[in-house]
């Protein structure tokens, strides 16, 4: 048992990059009390059907397979140990609405117990991180701009569950979650949001600007990422590397003119760029039916392919993703992908988030579709996971935010020497003006 | 084509060298514009290179500079090296913002996390009879902002060394170069052909000692500084003429020795008078050691205040004119 819990634990380690700790239940169970009935049982029962769910119709288990060895039926098994769990499961998700293609990606996506505890671990520590992030802009720790994630995880967590880490990736300002998917520590994070000089920037970018090898960011300007996002691929082309550029933006930002025109190149010049539409309904506070003359996203790339994919459900995205960059990685060209997803808070910190949508859709969206409920409730009913272990993660994930929320408010800001720093690269010291001209700072590389 | 070893050269010629020698040199090296391939340049300036290097390499863009210039920074940024030309810098205004947002804000904002090794190139200013929006100069616009470099050549040399630097330098760069000084022949220096020439950004040039003035200047105009120092020259005064070569950073340093030594200041430039290139000389050289040594106040000669006409007659009037800068110095030195 010990040792089993030991090689599952070290390989969720060796995948999540972070401690993992698996707890034998034995203890929690009395050996006295009469097993509950599943327990009791050494052979698999039929698997209960999954919730029903008003918006994805399909997430009923296919299939499940199970490595339980034959136990003698004399044994009573009173801990819930981990060979009791389905180890694999594939579910049916939502066909994607294709644009300028044959086929879409599979309808079905298999999903493995570490593969399903990993993503709901990133999602979790988004949505954690997020949720701090508000307490501490509440508290005005957090200044300026503040664009939460949450509501969206499940983007972010299957785009990157589908791509590697040598694969590019950029986005516009609600970029937390993509800045966590891509590697950066979530203390680095919100230190970067406080403004303090363990922040990823130095806490001289702030909420919008945040980078890590192969990130780039993080920016301010609508749409602007986009095009970058195209130059990007054009150096994975330039290379030959093999890699792919996921370039995103949201519904807002679909309509800018330098889109089209970053569409066009790409697709004259083949770049291996997955344009993605994170569509959550609203550009700031205005519909996309005020918005849009075509709500269409996945088609307005016109001459290049499309797929309109369930951005609440972190399967639909991988699978969708996975099939994006494979098109890209064939040398076939750009592709459009348009997640449909939802933000629960309102654009930035600024915004109520209720004067252009009603409490009802907010509340009706968290109830129904919320991604990380979603995940979760597959795994249950599938068994391929307990309660108990989700709430072992949740706590050990409100620590984890809890420790870096700690480290980001007390972190010390950015000392006055560094003011000037990092104009240029690789240049000797120069002189910068002060606000009167008796200030002359020091600008080193 | 040939390589830089003859000795008279223009400056489209050797902006031409500059580029091929460091497409040479470093493979992540490349030119993307309109008609920068296939049509050798709407000035000529990249004739030969599309033959020599392939579609990889020299990329003929649409037309769609916020594009193609979004394209071109992001390709500096996954580790490429992108020369982005302009066709002219008037069409650079619809793509400033990737200039400026995108490429010199980003090494200061990521705290140094990501560079945006790129140079953005091409005619600035004004040349003749092209009319308002064809003919505007861009040097204080750019001048403006921290995290670019903006370098003016003037001549052949100037065009051969600065984009050679340009093109190594880690950082966003902002050349402008001047049509009317694209097809003008200089005489070469011996060591202006080796291909490791570079001329340092950031360091002014005195082009012409003198005692009685100090002109600065930059681009075309520092032709016409040298041929004003040459007629005032026979009244016997003795113009130094600087030619600033780089915009930002500015070196300040030769202008106030200059200064220190002449104690007379004249700036010459072809850009509009508000907020320019001279009133920036101006100010900095009133906050430093060289105000003390000022016996007249320093005058600016400019563009005049205007969106640039076509006329002829009227063009003529609207740019610094030889006779204008002769009449500036006098009057600086109240002779």
């Amino acid at each position: 048992m010990q040792n089993m819990l030991t090689i599952i634990s070290n390989a969720l380690c060796r995948i999540t990059g972070r401690n993992v700790l698996l707890i034998d239940l034995s203890e929690y169970v009395s050996l006295t009390s009469p097993a509950a009935p599943v327990l009791a049982q050494t052979e698999r029962q039929p698997p209960k059907p999954p919730p029903v769910s008003t918006r994805a119709p399909a997430a009923e288990l296919v299939s499940s397979q199970t490595d339980q060895l034959d136990r003698p039926g004399s044994r009573v098994v009173v801990s819930r140990s981990f060979a009791d769990f389905t180890p694999q499961a594939t579910f049916d998700i939502k066909k994607c609405d294709v644009h300028r293609l044959e086929e879409g990606p599979p309808v079905k996506a298999t999903l493995t117990r570490d593969q399903g505890l990993q993503y709901y671990r990133i999602m979790q520590t988004v949505r954690r991180m997020e949720l701090k992030a508000d307490q501490l802009y509440k508290q005005k720790i957090i200044r300026g701009f503040c664009h939460l994630y949450d509501g969206q995880e499940a983007c972010a967590a299957g785009i990157e569950a589908a791509i590697n880490p040598s694969d590019h990736l950029i986005t516009a300002y609600r970029a937390h979650g993509y800045t966590y998917t891509r590697g950066v520590a979530i203390k680095e994070i919100l230190a970067e949001l406080t403004g303090r000089k363990g922040g990823v920037a130095k806490g001289k970018g702030g909420s919008m600007h945040m980078y890590a090898p192969h990130f780039y960011g993080g920016n301010g300007i609508v749409g602007a990422q986009v095009p970058l996002g195209a130059g990007i691929a054009l150096a994975c082309q330039y290379q030959g590397n093999n890699q792919v550029c996921v370039t995103l933006y949201g519904d807002g930002a679909a309509n800018q003119g330098q889109l089209f025109e970053a569409f066009n190149m790409a697709a004259l010049w083949k770049l291996p760029c997955i344009f993605i539409c994170e569509n959550n309904k609203y550009g700031m506070g205005t519909s996309v039916e005020r918005a849009s003359a075509s709500t269409d996203y996945y088609k307005r790339g016109d001459f290049i392919p499309g797929l309109r994919v369930d951005g609440m459900d972190v399967l639909c995205v991988r699978e969708a993703t996975q099939f994006a960059a494979d098109h890209c990685r064939s040398g076939k060209g750009p592709i459009v992908m348009e997640l449909q997803t939802y933000r629960y808070h309102g654009h930035s910190m600024s915004d109520p988030g209720v004067s252009y949508r009603t409490r009802e859709e907010i509340q009706e969206v968290r109830s129904k579709s919320d991604p990380i409920s979603l995940l979760k409730d597959r795994m249950l009913s599938n068994n391929m996971a307990a309660v108990e272990e989700f709430k072992e993660i949740d706590i050990a994930i409100r620590k984890e935010v809890e420790e870096a929320a700690q480290y980001a408010t007390s972190d010390p800001e950015p000392p006055l020497e560094e003011l000037c720093n990092h104009i240029f690269k690789n240049d000797p010291p120069l002189e910068v003006r002060g606000t009167h001209p008796w200030a002359t700072l020091k600008s080193v590389s | 084509m040939g390589d830089s070893s003859g000795s008279v050269l223009t400056a489209a010629l050797l902006c031409f060298f500059a580029m091929d020698e460091e497409l040479e040199r470093d493979e992540r090296v490349f030119l993307l514009g309109e008609e920068v391939a296939q049509y050798d340049g709407a000035y000529k300036v990249s004739r030969g290179l599309w033959k020599k290097y392939g579609d990889k390499r020299i990329i003929d863009t649409p037309i769609t500079e916020m594009g193609f210039t979004g394209i071109a920074v992001g390709a500096a940024m996954a580790g490429l090296r992108p020369i982005c030309e302009f066709m002219t810098f008037n069409f650079s205004m619809q793509a400033i913002d990737q200039v400026i947002n995108s490429a010199a804000k980003t090494y200061y904002m990521s705290a140094g996390l990501q560079s945006v090794p790129i140079v953005f190139r091409g005619p600035n200013g004004a040349s003749a009879g092209v009319a308002a929006q064809h003919s505007q100069c861009f040097a204080a616009w750019y001048g403006h902002c921290p995290g670019l470099k903006v370098v003016s050549p003037w001549n052949a040399e100037d065009a051969k060394g600065l984009l050679k630097s340009a093109i190594r330098d880690d950082n966003p760069v902002v050349f402008l170069e001047n049509e009317l000084m694209y097809g003008v022949p200089f005489e070469m220096s011996e060591e202006s052909q080796s291909k490791d020439f570079t001329i340092p950004i950031g360091k002014a040039k005195v082009e012409r000692q003198g005692t009685h003035v100090t002109m600065v200047t930059h681009s075309r105009y520092v032709s016409h500084c040298l041929d004003a120092a040459a007629v005032l020259a026979k009244e016997g005064i003795e113009c130094e003429v600087i030619n600033l070569r780089t915009i930002r950073p500015l070196d300040v340093d030769c202008i106030e020795t200059s200064v220190m030594k002449t104690n007379h200041l004249v700036t010459v430039e072809g850009g509009w008078p508000q907020f320019g290139v001279g009133a920036e000389i101006c100010a900095r050289v009133m906050e430093g050691p060289a105000f003390n040594y000022l016996d007249a106040p320093a005058t600016r000669v400019t563009g005049v205040d205007i969106p640039m006409p076509y006329a002829k007659i009227l063009e003529d009037n609207s740019l610094p004119q030889i006779k204008d800068i002769i009449f500036s110095v006098k009057k600086t030195l109240n002779v």
